[in-house]
């Protein structure tokens, strides 16, 4: 019994010392596959398209071979990569899409996110249907004409009525709303990510059949299948305000960049670096085709652009 | 086949059931017959009642907006859940710098070597050319990565399970408290555990490491106090005889007596931690798990074949290594100096790979697959999509199998009224199993409509059942060749292993690729995902059939089909029921990752809470899922219930 009771008490002791007897603040953890090489680190928080992919990846490249830092790569989706952020196990995201809930929360109130400045991408969501189906059918321009040609895009899926695609659970989307609102025929499906969306849209693509489907510019998909975009009521300062009401077009949104606050402060040139990144659309656009078609791998894509383009990355890193 | 296999179960019924399931029945009906009333007078709906719901969102969004809040201030995170965190970085940061500093040289001689003195010559090579592969796939630092996650997660799930095995094993209270909560965590789909632990510990290798321990810790546990209370009375009156104390009594009698039944947990935890590493990727678990998902993200099926095959190798090792430790228990101890020589031989190979500054992978040893892989996916995709003459297209199956299929039997669920989905869950619930289990699969549905995602629900209930269905069919057919032929039977055992540790996400690209954007791909997935265990206990418990039985048979001149029917078949039947349970709990796992490839139901609901951090949606459906697993899995239990894959 003895024995017993000494042991505890020695692995409780242990165990103290071990983690250290004070707080643990669990927030200001960095992962533990951080630094392995006890280098300067950086950690980028990646979202799940390609283009947030094309950010990272120069990015990184810039980072290991032009300022001798060890990068790694997080995959987080946009609100958890806030809080992520904000606890400090991401240093940096590269493109945001606009969440005015969190920046109020932590970049205002809390304090524990700084803004990084634009990207200079503008992003634009929206509805769109082929290119060559609106050639085909050069009436069909806005919501209003969507209920005449509901039955051309019905499936299986959406039943009795057409189908709007919808992507990733990720994104921003009142389509369910809008749908509802506009009184349209339609039926929003899910596909649950934008992979599985992607994959839909190349498949249908490829035989010619009509699709309507939220989707988002820049993107480098229309690269591939020409989309032309159909037409919502006009967005005007607040008509999303509630998300059952909503019933006009999404706001355009210059991408934004987000850095923890402490490595804002203290992150020396990644930091510098960090907040000079900018480049086009186009450039942008470049990158994520090498990488989702070409099936380059992000580091081979991002070395051949910044083979190509000295003159633009110079200036972030003067 | 699969006609056979329903006739012949409906024959057997009868005999085994008649007067017990007669009266249950009877019970049920008069039951029935005084609530239905009462209650459709009352609440007059088809789908559940609004005025019997509880609005859990906004309690749940608090909590949440709470902890984000609190965080970073409050005592109870700053000094528990805090230094929890902290020892799971330590941790495994620890295990990982250890394995990148022994280099790839010498990890994968020590592998080797403990292969070698624990399974033997033909093993280690194997454990040897898997590491080797996971390097030449270009995947050296995911795999190490993983594989220091799962160092510390399997430790600590052997730890929790093995204690909590001990207490159960040791009092019979504890054994009644434990057992049907330890029962219930394995029947869960394993993306319902990912969002309490992100609630409190956020994205990040914490949450991955302890959302693998609750996961992984549960088979331990059981099997310890399994083979605790299996030990031989006779044994252990023997050593008590001696006048050894309780605590003598279960270091040298017990737990070694128990020794195959700890290794059989170990092995089980090892297989369980490793697929939900994986899954947990979706909160930031990194390593291989992290690759698959990032390759899907771009379409890319070929790099996440490449960062699935590792998983696969490092899986079928564990499991043979840790398969082959318990079967070459019984044999005399080998002398301990090989012990020495594993050491020795370990840490020779990592000094030389650190002389010769040979630690990390070499870039050019790298071999891709991708091209050939997405070639040949994209041939698949162009020639096998639509089109294709007399029978149609992948995508046109698909479109007949939702519109034929899934949507009647989605309706019917849902235009059913809801009290009487629960008299048929408590029906078939009482007939297969007890009153209890009845009890708790109607508790289990009833719960899902307080929740409020009654239809979501059904839904999902919907594509599990038309799942199960084709994956019952063509499992037991596939079955009952592998049974009856030796060489099937050789032929697909490499087949399910890979099929069966291979993570789910990477089915889940070709199937969207095959059968388009849906339904109908998550169930795609979900048969495939089930269908190896499926094929496994059939084929096993047809083979495990009395022989005498069967040379009886024979003697008698019954045909080879008449001895299936008649013989194999019926005397098999608990295998069957067990393979019919395994398959509607692995095929609810998959159509709840179906969220991600259009399912929608409570799949989507829970990529959509982890997605936004709206946890209260999260939470929610992930509670329905809880309820929907426990019910699936209670209607489906045959009385006796056997140790998981133990068969």
């Amino acid at each position: 019994m003895r024995r017993r009771t000494t042991s505890a008490v020695a692995g409780a002791f242990a165990l103290a010392l071990l983690t250290g007897c004070g707080a643990a603040d669990m927030t200001k953890q960095a992962s533990p596959y951080a630094n392995a090489q006890g280098a300067r680190t950086v950690t980028l928080a990646v979202q799940s398209w390609v283009g947030s992919l094309a950010n990272v990846a120069v990015a990184r490249h810039l980072l290991e071979h032009e300022l001798g830092y060890r990068v790694d790569i997080v995959q987080v989706d946009e609100v958890p990569a806030w809080d992520a952020l904000s606890q400090g196990r991401v240093d940096a995201i590269l493109e945001d899409w606009g969440h005015p809930e969190q920046e109020q929360l932590y970049v205002e109130e809390k304090k524990t996110i700084a803004r990084g400045g634009d990207l200079g991408v503008t992003g634009h969501i929206g509805w769109f249907i082929p290119t060559y189906f609106a050639e085909q059918h050069p009436d069909l321009k806005s919501w209003k004409d969507l209920n005449k040609y509901a039955d051309r895009f019905r499936t299986a899926e959406s039943g009795g009525k057409g189908q709007l695609m919808d992507g990733s659970p990720a994104y921003l989307t009142h389509d369910k709303a809008l749908v509802k609102n506009l009184e349209l025929d339609f039926k929003v499906v899910f596909a649950g990510s934008e992979a599985a969306l992607l994959t839909q849209i190349k498949q249908f693509a490829k035989e010619k059949k009509p699709f309507l489907t939220y989707w988002n510019t820049p993107h480098w998909l229309f690269e591939k299948v020409p989309m032309t975009e159909v037409m919502l009521p006009p967005y005007e300062e607040g008509c999303d305000a509630d998300p059952a009401k909503v019933a006009c077009a999404y706001p355009t949104a210059p991408l934004q960049k987000y850095l923890n606050a402490d490595f804002a402060r203290d992150g020396g040139e990644a930091a510098d670096f960090l907040k000079k990144f900018a480049w086009s659309t186009e450039d942008q656009n470049a990158v994520s085709l090498m990488i989702a078609d070409q099936k380059l791998s992000p580091e081979e894509a991002a070395e051949k652009w910044v083979d190509g383009h000295e003159s633009t990355w110079k200036k972030w890193l003067s | 086949m699969a006609a056979i296999t329903a006739t012949a179960r409906k024959a057997s019924a009868p005999g085994v059931l008649t007067r017990p399931a007669a009266r249950k029945l009877l019970a049920l009906a008069l039951v029935a017959a005084i609530l239905v009333p009462l209650a459709t007078a009352r609440w007059a709906s088809g789908s559940w009642p609004e005025a019997l719901t509880v609005d859990a969102s906004g309690p749940l969004a608090g909590a949440s907006d709470w902890i984000i809040d609190n965080r970073d201030s409050h005592p109870l995170f700053l000094y528990f859940f805090g230094h929890v965190s902290n020892l799971v970085v330590v941790t495994v940061r620890a295990v990982y710098l250890a394995l990148l500093a022994v280099g790839w040289a010498g990890v994968t001689a020590l592998a080797g070597l403990v292969a070698w003195r624990v399974a033997g010559i033909r093993l280690a090579l194997g454990t040897a050319v898997a590491f080797l592969a996971c390097g030449l796939l270009g995947m050296w630092v995911p795999t190490m990565q993983t594989l220091a996650l799962m160092v510390v997660a399997v430790t600590a799930s052997v730890v929790v399970g093995a204690l909590l095995g001990l207490a159960a094993g040791l009092s019979d209270r504890m054994d009644r408290v434990l057992r049907p909560v330890l029962d219930t965590m394995q029947v869960l789909p394993a993306f319902a555990y990912l969002l309490p632990v992100v609630l409190i510990f956020g994205i990040g290798v914490p949450a991955a490491v302890l959302a693998t321990v609750v996961y992984a810790a549960p088979p331990m546990a059981r099997l310890t106090a399994l083979g605790l209370r299996g030990a031989d009375k006779e044994v252990l009156e023997a050593v008590e005889s001696l006048g050894t104390t309780a605590r003598q009594r279960l270091l040298t009698a017990r737990i070694p007596l128990a020794r195959r039944e700890l290794l059989l947990g170990l092995n089980q935890t090892i297989m369980m931690a490793l697929s939900m590493a994986v899954i947990a990727s979706v909160i930031g678990a990194g390593g291989l798990g992290d690759r698959v998902y990032q390759a899907l993200a771009s379409v890319d099926v070929g790099a996440a074949l490449a960062a699935g095959i590792p998983i696969v190798l490092l899986a079928v090792v564990l499991d043979r290594v840790t398969g082959a430790a318990g079967a070459n228990l019984g044999q005399a101890p080998r002398p301990r100096t090989h012990w020495l020589y594993v050491v020795v031989g370990a840490a020779v190979v990592a000094a030389a790979g650190r002389l010769t500054a040979r630690l990390e992978w070499p870039d050019g040893w790298v071999v891709s697959l991708v091209e050939p892989v997405n070639r040949a996916v994209g041939w698949m995709t162009d020639h096998l999509y639509s089109g294709v003459p007399v029978i149609g297209g992948t995508a046109d199956w698909a479109a007949r199998f939702t519109t034929w299929v899934l949507d009647p039997i989605r309706d019917g669920l849902q235009w059913l009224p809801w009290w009487s989905v629960l008299l048929v869950v408590a029906t078939l619930a009482w007939l297969i199993g007890t009153w209890r289990t009845a009890l708790t699969a109607v508790l289990a549905m009833a719960a899902i409509g307080v929740l409020g995602v009654w239809n979501p629900s059904l839904d999902t209930l919907s594509q599990v059942l038309a799942a199960v269905a084709v994956t019952l069919v063509v499992g037991f057919a596939t079955g009952i060749a592998a049974a009856r032929s030796d060489r099937v039977d050789r032929l697909l055992r490499p087949v399910l292993d890979v099929f069966q540790t291979m993570p789910q996400f990477v089915y889940l690209i070709p199937v969207v690729a095959l059968f388009g954007v849906g339904r109908a791909p998550a169930v795609a997935a979900a048969v495939v995902y089930a269908l190896p265990a499926v094929v496994r206990i059939t084929a096993q418990g047809l083979r495990q059939v009395d022989p005498a039985a069967l040379e009886s048979a024979r003697s008698l001149g019954a045909t080879s089909a008449q001895q299936l029917r008649q013989v194999q078949l019926p005397l098999a039947r608990p295998a069957l029921l067990l393979a019919v349970n395994q398959g509607v709990v692995l095929v609810l796992a998959v159509v709840i990752i179906g969220g991600m490839v259009g399912g929608g139901a409570l799949g989507y609901d829970v990529v959509f809470g982890l997605a936004q951090g709206d946890l209260a949606t999260g939470l929610v459906a992930g509670a329905a899922i809880v309820c929907l697993g426990l019910m699936l899995d209670r209607v489906t239990q045959p009385t006796e219930r056997r140790a998981k894959k133990g068969a």
